[in-house]
């Protein structure tokens, strides 16, 4: 064991994964010499060469695109698309190829590619480069979706996630990237599994759903709320796409309620996808609506007023009043209308 | 035919005296001829002597030329046997080569085995030349499957729909032979059109960048469904190439031989180290751009016609017969063969076994999926119901 921030697990996950295939290759924008605007990549040009960690053209469809045609190569190419807002430009090739070609070739053609996403706000950037994309991707069929929310699974998941034919989106999130914690870097990989949800705090009451950078608001809301004798029991999915919808529906079935929470609009967002499904799965053990606690359907504001539209611990405990038919235990009072 | 000095004038290296006291640099060309095509067959069936590429078709007797006449009359005969085909309900939609031949057995038969084509989806010529099982050609427009053939069997990607995503791949693929320290080469095949689309423009960066072992082979075939060349490039479309920093060549498409000499020096600087190069075989698309379209809507006649006296079969067999080799013998086995090929073709499309339902599943993923497992599972019992109620009288 050994304490490490988040970017620095990923660093290390890379570089294990580096050392263990030579295949593995890695393409982006300054993540050579710089070793990436987050230093996510740093040392591993200078560790492992040029010809395996390629400085690119500033070109995210031509990075993606040629990410393809190196997997067709039989590399596993790791891709870091700089900033949420920038992989747009590159979007065509991961939907209409990366998530495609193996359907498309009958499973001759694998694309084994990881597309490493900074993802999320809360670190007071301009427009772009606080955004929270998943959704997109989770609706393409033929990607795999993860989102790690502590250093121990950013180091696991990362080469769980190089590991997969299937191409992979690697959603970090990027205000976490300095958090500290324990990692095993001598963990047994093939032990765990990167498309299992984790109950991170048990809880009989509420089931509070969320991933990545919300999972330490979530535990934390699940300790205030202790204080009020709520039992809220978190669960990180880890996984997005596929979800591991047997560990939400145990929980279900158990507390009979469910808020999820994601910093990512509301409309047709994962939320909206984990509500239906489990109000499917689970009706007759609902006592309530399932309650979304999301980002508003708005572009990512600006950065003074970014806090206003990520959800933080107020706003989530809020949404576990209304799932219990309680008035606000902040304010003393009910919402007027209906639940938002 | 340019007669420059050193008659490699065709080839662009960039702009040199392009530009004026000024600093603009003009979009003319740099001199006078540059624009014309390499052509070492004329369209009434001359050859013409070349300083610079006749070496590097010298070993192409009366036998290979004989050899590539009969590629494109089977090439040809393949894409009128897959209209009929058409027409007669037992395909969708199929894109006609018509005219395109030379230009894709010119290059085809450059290549070797162990190099890899990314392909739009009219190279059946160049699948021809890559050895593709015939029916293969037909799947995905017989609506079987969304591909043909295992890519890896030919060393042919199989056909690309997104205009011009493929030179990306090839360009990958070719930084990928760089680390494997191989001198084989990434060949991809675009239209006109593709262009002008961003990923056409990044792959030249990036081949750039990287000096990666590729080749663009782009088939200027002067229209891109009902838009014109030029409505797209104001400038000959190989004279782009140069500002990339990567050589480039205009060559006849309908010369076949030309399209192998331009090719092979293509793929011999490229398994040399020396990079990328662009070709453009200005050729012409004189059918529809599918069997659904309709080019009388949108072109003059007289444009067709025009380019009905530059084609690229009629000009090799008059080469053949004033050499003496387009003799009875030769053209009747030309044609058995074609017969042949067509026969073959149309067998295996009518008798291509239909896919099972639970196939719309398959290969989504190389792994278990929970969601897509279990939504397959359904389906499986719910289609298993409606026999179940037939078994039970019920129907």
């Amino acid at each position: 064991m050994s304490t490490m921030t988040f970017g620095r697990a990923i660093n290390a996950g890379l570089r294990r994964a580096m050392d263990d295939d030579p295949k593995v290759v890695l393409l982006g924008e300054d993540i050579g010499r710089l070793g990436g605007v987050f230093r996510i990549t740093d040392g591993l040009q200078k560790d492992f060469g040029a010809h395996r960690v390629l400085d690119t053209p500033l070109a995210e469809a031509g990075i993606m695109g040629t990410a393809v045609g190196m997997a067709y190569r039989g590399y596993r190419p790791v891709v870091e698309i700089q900033f949420d807002g920038f992989i747009y430009p590159a979007f065509d090739q991961i939907v209409s190829q990366v998530a495609k070609l193996h359907y498309r070739t009958r499973g001759a053609v694998r694309m084994p590619i990881t597309i490493r996403v900074p993802f999320g706000g809360g670190i007071g950037s301009p427009e772009h480069h606080s955004e929270s994309p998943e959704a997109y991707f989770t609706h393409t069929s033929g990607l795999r979706v993860v989102s790690p929310s502590n250093p121990q699974d950013a180091y696991s998941m990362i080469q769980q996630a190089i590991a997969s034919d299937d191409p992979v989106l690697y959603f970090e999130p990027k205000r976490r990237y300095h958090v500290k914690g324990e990692v095993d870097e001598a963990e047994d990989l093939s032990a765990s599994d990167m498309g299992a949800a984790r109950v991170v705090t048990e809880g009989s009451d509420v089931t509070l759903v969320t991933y990545g950078p919300l999972v330490p608001t979530a535990r934390d809301a699940a300790i205030a709320a202790s204080d009020d004798g709520i039992s809220i029991e978190v669960i990180d999915l880890r996984s997005l796409a596929p979800i591991d919808f047997p560990t939400v529906e145990a929980s279900v079935r158990k507390t009979g309620r469910l808020v999820v929470t994601h910093e990512a609009a509301r409309s047709g967002g994962l939320g909206a996808e984990i509500a239906a499904s489990i109000t499917e799965r689970c009706f007759d053990y609902l006592e309530h609506a399932p309650v979304r606690v999301t980002g508003f359907d708005i572009p990512y504001p600006y950065s003074k007023l970014e806090f206003h539209h990520l959800p933080d611990l107020d706003r989530i405990l809020d949404g576990v009043d209304r799932v219990l038919r309680r008035p606000n235990s902040l304010s003393g009072l009910d919402m007027e209308g209906p639940a938002q | 035919m340019t007669q420059d000095g050193d008659q490699r004038g065709q080839e662009f290296t960039g702009g040199d005296d392009a530009g004026s006291a000024s600093g603009l640099v003009l979009p003319g060309p740099s001199r006078p001829g540059a624009d014309d095509p390499v052509q070492l067959i004329d369209p009434s069936g001359v050859r013409h002597p070349h300083g610079h590429y006749d070496s590097l078709v010298a070993d192409v007797d009366g036998a290979a030329l004989q050899k590539l006449y009969e590629d494109m009359v089977v090439v040809r005969r393949i894409d009128a046997e897959a209209t009929a085909l058409q027409r007669q309900g037992e395909l969708a939609l199929w894109p006609p080569l018509l005219g395109q031949e030379a230009a894709q057995i010119g290059s085809g038969r450059a290549l070797r085995s162990d190099d890899f084509v990314f392909s739009s989806y009219r190279e059946n010529g160049v699948a021809y030349c890559r050895g593709v099982d015939l029916a293969d050609i037909l799947r995905v427009w017989r609506g079987n499957a969304s591909s043909g053939w295992d890519p890896y069997t030919i060393n042919m990607a199989t056909p690309q729909v997104i205009i011009g995503a493929q030179t990306l791949h090839a360009t990958g693929y070719a930084m990928g032979i760089i680390n494997d320290g191989a001198d084989s080469v990434a060949v991809t095949y675009f239209g006109d059109g593709a262009t002008s689309q961003g990923d056409v423009n990044e792959a030249l960066v990036f081949a750039a960048s990287y000096q990666a072992p590729v080749v663009f082979f782009c088939q200027n075939n002067h229209w891109a469904i009902s838009e014109p060349v030029g409505l797209q490039a104001h400038v000959p479309i190989a004279r782009r190439a140069p500002g990339f920093g990567i050589p480039s060549v205009r060559v006849d498409g309908n010369d076949v031989l030309a399209c192998l000499a331009v090719t092979r020096e293509a793929l011999a600087r490229a398994r040399s180290g020396g990079g990328p190069t662009f070709i453009e075989a200005v050729t012409y698309r004189m059918g529809p751009h599918t069997t659904a379209d309709d080019p009388t809507r949108y072109r003059d006649p007289n444009e067709l016609e025009d380019w009905v006296a530059r084609d690229p079969l009629a000009r090799l067999a008059t080469l053949l017969d004033s050499l003496g080799l387009l003799e009875a013998d030769y053209t009747d086995a030309v044609k058995a063969r074609a017969d042949a090929v067509a026969a073959e073709l149309r067998e295996g499309c009518v008798s291509m076994p239909e896919p099972a339902p639970s196939d719309v599943f398959r290969h989504v993923y190389s792994a278990p999926n929970s969601e897509l497992d279990r939504q397959q599972d359904h389906y499986e019992r719910y289609l298993a119901s409606f026999d179940q109620a037939a078994q039970e009288g019920r129907r």
